[in-house]
């Protein structure tokens, strides 16, 4: 688990304030856990090894126990995330309608190697994820939250331009 | 949005109906726009603006709101939730005609307003037309995917608006709870679903009414009622369709559960992949709370019932009712051995009813309508309709509803039109990665849950994955085994280990390296795994390799003994090359290379570097002249 | 047929209050094998060794299934033996596989298993290993290539003892079990106590072996090694060698101990009843005055560490009394030299005991006199056993020997500590007995022996009534201490062991370490404690001449500098600090407010909160460099803030206005405009 064990440190930020806002919102038990998790991500696109220890104290539930949730669900990531969100539907309907072509498109074009999923600059991350429910539209990807149906590599590389241009803008 | 008034008596109930029901089924001009995730994904809000545009520039009477002061001839515009045919989306429906238009761009609003709502003309160039024949239908009822549809949990879904309460009461919405509440007891309620032979969607087939009873029997001050929506299965999505559009039969439901076994709270664990489906129950809730149809005091009465939303986390073994309890709980969404059945000690340890999404949307109706009503659909064992979610190598692909024991033929070729390209069946996948396959000798089996089993499939949640000649069925079972074994959540020994194991026989036949004696260790793991596995996941989780074995034994002998694949698809067995002869030298096909694997200047012929080559196909796919090679 | 019975395998076998059919199958003479099942333990049921096929229900695992009067089920046949050998052969083939050289060779349920039902084959491609060892506390070692997962320490440490240190952490194939975040057991709050060794069936859970040290000591010429055995050594040493009386086990421990090479063997129970008498001593002054009441026995090295970890606000009340081996080394290093005549560099200590605690308490810093331990090496029944094994010597057959004196002298009081409720029944004797003859009679305190994991009493010691409470597991303690913190309970002194049973359950026992085995144990103690001469604490000749010759009397000012000791707040785990607000600025002001349990509910995040949100409208929080941390073992005093460095105690939220005029603004050169205008909050 060598996910666990890095240390980074952690970028100082306002997020922490909203953290306690957060298990305030949703009460401190142990059966808000996982909606404390999921709005925690939310804000700090990951869930931060230090924030969860402040979880389990707050929540009084042993730290390995919130680390053993966090690891069990997909939807949790230990490591920072890309700012944008590219996932792509491997659900039966998109394998049989043959979505390999598109992963590895997108991957050459995020010049993601092995098993990265983020990019170096930590604009993108690429997930491959179990059905999403848009079987009639495969193969289907989710950007940022929105669905794209009958995705082809062509037009997947052609949004993610498309993005790219806007954080340029957005730089400038 | 327009406030509402609280309805505190069954006769508040009845007024609001009426009123609602004379302006939404009058004759008035009603056009609605599908808002589903496939349509809102394809621009159908684009289209919706585009259509007000077009319809407030021409200054036609709209209605705003339902109950508005407008005229009864106004037209009014909305959205509705999924229409179940996505594929041909974004559509549009314009009632009272029913005219059922497809692919609907904005540009085509001012035709749509000037046409057929002012000139009540069809547009021909929007119908959907039939793959074969081309011939348009211009009504949705005259469409073969519908035409051999019954619906009676999707009827409304696709054409009321799910953000508006008042539309499905105007549907009879609610009036099976008021009666309920009202006439019947929870005894009569359980007596009457029991005898309506319901069994549960979710893919277990436990009939609904004997789960109700188990659970009014025994004694807790608290009880809960579970709505199961974390609709894993990948090709299954009928429960995100039914949340989206109609999402009060989904709470009448919950409700009527509630009152049946004594329970005053209920949660909705739904996927956090979909947003919009999370987003429609929630406001669903705060509607239904706002008329006090849920909540405290419901209708005026001293029954009280709450419904909170758990959004899952992306664990497919949290459909697992134990592991789903054990989420809401918030921890790991690990299954625990049954006994005790959640009926007895479920969430909290307190009685606890689980029930799936469909299972909840059909109890209004079966109250509604009567238990022999329901009966009357379905054959003996397995009453009712049951949705279907056709994908894969099929012509029509979407959401289906029809009667259980409607034949695989039937659903394959009447309601979805056949193979695509005229290609031949090869099997159909029935009921996720844990169901098994069907083939060809299966066209007259009757689909549901009895039958399905008897050949070693499964009803499941209803996904229907039809797959043609070219599909090699070692690689399914690979494919499915991949996404089990990634979901098995790793507590019991023999789906932990042994997923793993079968995997990675699978990958090693798949990859050419296949022995004999690997197919019968695979099948012994298969079927210890099977029987000796702690919840159904993994109990299940071999059937994709069972019955492939079973049917399809010849093509594993095939890769293991011939090393050969006979659909060809495995790419271990194949080589892509370039005819020199035939090679003009374009680079049309180095460029869609993903890996950069094919070099060669400009007008010279190329050359694939196989060391590099992933065996994708992209090159054999974008070559015009037929210069590249496969072997 | 009977209507109150189970056909198992075709007999008949009756009910009678089995919680599942899997007690009942065993109960009919059948070893139905499990990895994951534990009477003690929640059903877990994931190991599917003990599936069963049950007519009418198929194959069930038995360890969930209540057993149904009529239920008819065959144990073996094809189907359950299939799974059986399967769910074995997919765990070895996942499986380090180093038998011969693993610790727990001859004792591993998985080896044993495999052998039992004939595994002889594994199919499976053995992944690769890369788990490191965790060797990081004194007392445990983790190998994770040894785990299967059984979960049987993740529910232990959860259940029983209440920590939860260790726990599931990832899914499916990659499932581990890990403190948390990965990290070693030493940085996290594990308080040592061995009972996930007690339960691991493999050797993924291992107490730390030292034998080798211990050889080298012995060979050693220039040493004079004495042994120190625990009370409750003897109660489960002879169990490997089939001797299970107690006081024989004892005598023939002293014998195998000297063939080993120690020079003297002295009995712990010895400083037991020094304890005893300083401990009680301590107690009738608290009764006295009414202070630092309840007070909680210290005896046990787990809990004193839970107490620092998790109820620093108590540690007042926590007997200031070493615990029997600590002050059996303190004396023994101070006086043994002379009396034995060798040089102070000389005499090496060390203890033979029942847990791995031990181990981590003879490490404490505050036990050790100029850098040397009083106590030089602790090992564990465990350990002694396989030194008794590795030379060979025939345990059974060993005349039993007297131990050495003056330190071999006992009174069945010191015997009795080592098991749940014999240390509050060694102060009851010494307390009553000394005081009121109403009392004189009865020396056996029945109220409070046994296994519950809490036992009351109550007695009346100089005509005031006191109140007792005995607890053993520390989810019993902190659900004990939970309750003396909302005030509803009166208890003025309180017995807390860690392990369930006390010390004859300890980690450091042989296996099986079970209930079965505790209770046997349990009675082998009070069988020695029976037929003592002496069994007052009080009573000991050498306790009363340790007084006369070094100790002058109980609660002295020399019994207490060689006999007490004092506690301190300590982390739970290695520091770690939140983020909160960077600053850039060359003189920033760097502050760190605490946000670990104790500061937390004493309200550390308003402290925090507060603090950012002033310094925002004063506008200068980009100079202020504020993180959040976990503890700087400071809980009493909490909440805590650190600013450069400097700690500053009790920092309620009341209390930011003043720690930011007086601390840091003067730091930051800031002088109010309007100062009336600084906002209140």
């Amino acid at each position: 688990m060598s996910q666990l064990t890095v240390e980074r440190p952690m970028k100082a930020d306002r997020s922490f304030a909203r953290v306690q806002e957060i298990i305030q919102e949703c009460g401190a038990t142990e059966s808000a856990l996982i909606p404390i998790l999921q709005r925690v991500q939310d804000e700090y696109r990951y869930l931060p090894q230090e924030i969860l220890a402040y979880i389990s104290t707050a929540l009084r539930i042993s730290p390995a126990t919130v680390c053993g949730v966090a690891t069990f669900y997909a939807q949790f990531s230990l490591e920072p995330k890309g700012k944008h969100v590219v996932r792509v539907c491997d659900g039966t309907a998109c394998h049989v309608r043959d979505n390999r072509a598109l992963i590895e498109s997108i991957r050459k074009r995020l010049r993601l190697k092995g098993k990265e999923k983020t990019t170096v600059d930590q604009l993108y991350t690429l997930e491959v994820v179990n059905c999403i429910g848009a079987c009639a539209l495969a193969p289907a990807v989710v950007v940022d939250e929105q669905v794209y149906g009958q995705m082809t590599g062509e037009r997947l590389v052609k949004l993610i331009n498309e993005i790219d241009a806007r954080e340029q803008e957005e730089d400038l | 949005m327009t406030t509402l008034t609280p309805i505190l008596h069954p006769e508040a109930l009845d007024t609001l109906r009426e009123q609602a029901s004379a302006v939404l089924d009058s004759d008035a001009l009603r056009v609605v726009v599908c808002g589903g995730t496939g349509c809102n994904s394809n621009g159908s809000g684009a289209v919706y603006e585009a259509l007000l545009a077009a319809v407030e520039e021409r200054d036609l009477p709209l209605r705003v709101d339902l109950l508005d002061e407008a005229e009864m001839d106004a037209l009014s515009l909305t959205f509705s939730g999924c229409s179940g045919f996505c594929e041909v989306g974004p559509i549009v429906r314009i009632l009272p005609e029913d005219y059922f238009y497809v692919r609907v761009k904005p540009a085509d609003a001012a035709e749509i307003v000037e046409k057929t709502l002012m000139g009540n003309e069809p547009i021909q160039r929007l119908m959907y037309k039939d793959r074969h024949s081309g011939e348009p239908y211009a009504r949705r009822g005259d469409i073969p995917f519908y035409r051999h549809q019954v619906n009676i949990t999707l009827d409304d879904c696709g054409l009321i608006d799910p953000a508006d309460i008042r539309q499905y009461i105007a549907h009879s919405g609610y009036k099976a709870l008021a009666d309920s509440l009202f006439n019947q007891t929870p005894e009569t309620v359980i007596d009457e679903v029991t005898k309506s032979g319901l069994r549960g969607r979710g893919g277990g087939g436990f009939p609904t009414g004997v789960k109700w009873n188990i659970t009014h029997k025994v004694r807790g001050e608290k009880k809960y009622v579970v709505c199961n929506a974390d609709e894993g299965d990948p090709g299954a999505f009928m429960d995100r369709s039914v949340l989206e559009g109609n999402p009060h039969a989904v709470l009448e439901g919950m409700v009527l559960a509630g009152y049946a076994i004594g329970a005053d709270e209920g949660y909705v664990y739904v996927r956090a992949e979909y947003p919009l489906a999370v987003r429609r129950i929630r406001h669903a809730i705060q509607q239904a709370e706002e008329v006090h149809l849920l909540g405290d005091g419901i209708l005026g009465t001293a029954f009280s019932f709450h419904i909170k939303i758990k959004e899952g986390a992306g664990a497919f073994v949290c459909g697992e009712e134990t592991a789903l309890i054990a989420s809401i709980e918030g921890q790991r969404g690990m299954p625990r051995p049954k006994p005790p059945f959640p009926a007895q000690g479920g969430l909290w340890g307190r009685p606890t009813v689980v029930n799936n999404v469909e299972t909840l949307a059909n109890i209004p109706k079966i109250l509604r309508n009567g238990a022999e009503w329901y009966r009357s659909f379905g054959n003996e064992k397995s009453a009712g309709t049951k949705v279907f979610a056709i994908t894969g190598d099929i012509v029509n692909t979407g959401l289906i509803e029809v009667p259980m024991g409607t034949t695989l033929g039937d659903v394959v070729y009447k309601v979805g039109g056949g193979i695509r390209g005229g290609k031949q069946l090869k099997t159909v996948q029935i009921g996720g990665p844990s169901g098994g396959c069907l083939t060809t000798q299966h066209l007259d089996l009757p689909l549901d849950y009895d039958s399905l089993r008897s050949v070693g499939a499964m009803v499941g949640s209803g996904g229907l994955v039809v797959m043609d000649e070219d599909t090699c069925m070692v690689e399914v079972a690979r494919f499915f085994m991949t996404f089990t074994q990634s979901e098995s959540c790793g507590k019991c020994v023999l789906c932990r280990e042994g997923t793993k194991r079968m995997l990675e026989i699978l990958e090693k036949i798949v990859a050419g390296n296949g022995k004999v004696e690997d197919i019968s260790t695979l099948e012994e793991l298969a079927e210890t795994v099977r029987d000796g596995s702690l919840c159904g996941l993994g109990k299940t989780a071999p059937n994709p390799v069972l019955s492939t074995l079973k049917h399809f034994r010849d093509e594993y002998l095939a890769h293991v003994v011939d090393k050969r694949c006979p659909a060809g698809q495995c790419a271990a067995f194949l080589n892509y090359s370039i005819d020199a002869a035939k090679c003009k030298g374009c680079r049309l096909c180095g460029k869609k290379c993903p890996v950069d694997a094919i070099t060669g200047s400009v007008k010279e012929p190329h050359l694939i570097d196989q060391e590099k080559c992933i065996k994708c196909g992209a090159c054999f796919d974008a070559c015009r002249l037929n210069a590249v090679l496969v072997g | 047929m009977n209507s109150n019975h189970v056909t198992v395998d075709g007999v008949q076998v009756e009910l009678n209050g089995e919680r599942n059919v899997l007690e009942l199958v065993r109960k009919a003479g059948i070893d139905l094998p499990t990895f994951c099942y534990h009477s003690e333990l929640s059903i877990y049921g994931a190991c599917r060794m003990c599936v069963c096929e049950i007519e009418g229900k198929g194959l069930q695992a038995t360890c969930s299934l209540p057993p149904e009067p009529g239920m008819v089920l065959r144990t073996t046949t094809e189907k359950t033996l299939r799974i059986r050998r399967m769910a074995l052969e997919l765990l070895l083939s996942n499986h380090c596989g180093d038998c011969p050289t693993c610790s727990k060779n001859g004792q591993c349920r998985l080896q044993t298993l495999a052998q039992q039902l004939g595994v002889r084959e594994i199919r499976f491609p053995k992944p690769e290993f890369t788990h490191e060892l965790d060797e990081s506390t004194p007392s445990l070692v983790r190998d994770p290539g040894k785990c299967i997962l059984c979960g049987d320490c993740v529910r232990m440490c959860r259940e029983v003892q209440g920590l939860g240190v260790l726990d599931f952490s990832g899914r499916g194939w990659d499932v581990t079990v890990n403190a948390a975040f990965g990290k070693p057991m030493a940085e996290v709050e594990c308080v040592q106590c061995g009972q996930c060794v007690s339960t691991c069936p493999t050797g993924a859970l291992t107490v730390k072996n030292e034998t080798n040290r211990a050889w080298e000591l012995l060979y050693d010429t220039g040493k004079t090694v004495v042994a120190q055995v625990a009370p409750a050594v003897r109660a489960a040493v002879g169990e490997t060698f089939g001797v299970l009386d107690g006081e024989v086990a004892m005598g023939k421990l002293a014998a195998a101990l000297r063939r080993l090479g120690f020079n003297k063997v002295y009995d712990t129970s010895f400083a037991a009843d020094l304890t005893t008498v300083e401990e009680g001593t301590e107690f009738l002054k608290r009764l006295a005055t009414g202070e630092r009441l309840p007070q909680f026995t210290s005896c046990c090295p787990a809990w004193v560490k839970y107490a620092e970890q998790s109820f620093p606000d108590y540690l007042d009340n926590l007997s200031t009394c070493r615990s029997p081996q600590q002050m059996f080394g303190a004396l023994a290093k101070k006086h043994l030299p002379d009396e034995l005549g060798v040089a102070s560099e000389a005499l090496v200590v060390v203890s033979i005991m029942p847990c791995t605690a031990k181990k981590f308490e003879a490490a404490r810093p505050e036990f050790a006199t100029e850098g040397t331990p009083d106590v030089d090496l602790v090992l564990t029944t465990q350990e002694i056993i396989r030194m008794i094994e590795q030379a060979g010597i025939r345990f059974a057959d060993l005349a039993p020997e007297a131990l050495d004196m003056p330190f071999g002298m006992k009174t069945g009081a010191g015997v009795i500590f080592g098991a749940t409720g014999g240390v509050a029944e060694a102060v009851l004797r010494l307390a009553t007995l000394g005081s009121d003859p109403k009392n004189r009679n009865s020396i056996d305190f029945h109220d409070v022996r046994g296994m519950d994991g809490l036992k009351e009493a109550q007695v009346t010691v100089n005509d005031r009534v006191v109140k007792l409470a005995v607890v053993n597991g520390l989810e019993n303690a902190r659900q004990l201490m939970e309750r003396v913190k909302s005030g509803d309970s009166d208890y003025d002194i309180v017995e807390v062991m860690s392990c369930r049973g006390g010390c004859i359950g300890g980690g450091g026992q042989p296996l099986p370490n079970d209930m079965a085995a505790r209770e046997r144990r349990r009675k082998a103690l009070y069988d020695c404690d029976r037929v003592q001469a002496f069994r007052n604490a009080a009573d000991n000749p050498f306790v009363q001449e340790a007084y006369r010759k070094w100790l002058d009397e109980p609660n002295s000012h020399t019994a207490h500098e060689l006999l007490h000791t004092s506690y301190s707040h300590r982390r739970r785990r290695a520091n770690e600090t939140i983020g909160v607000n960077e600053s850039h600025d060359p003189n920033m002001v760097a502050v760190k407010v605490c946000v670990g349990t104790g500061c937390y509910l004493k309200g550390s995040y308003d402290t925090l909160h507060r603090l950012m949100d002033q310094a925002d409208r004063l506008g200068y929080s980009d100079r202020l460099d504020v993180r959040a941390t976990f503890c700087f073992e400071n809980c009493g005093g909490g909440p805590s803030v650190e600013i450069d460095g400097e700690l500053y105690s009790h920092v309620t939220p009341d209390a930011v206005n003043r720690l930011r005029e007086e601390v840091i603004e003067p730091k930051l050169g800031y002088t109010p405009l309007v100062k009336e205008k600084a906002p209140n909050a």
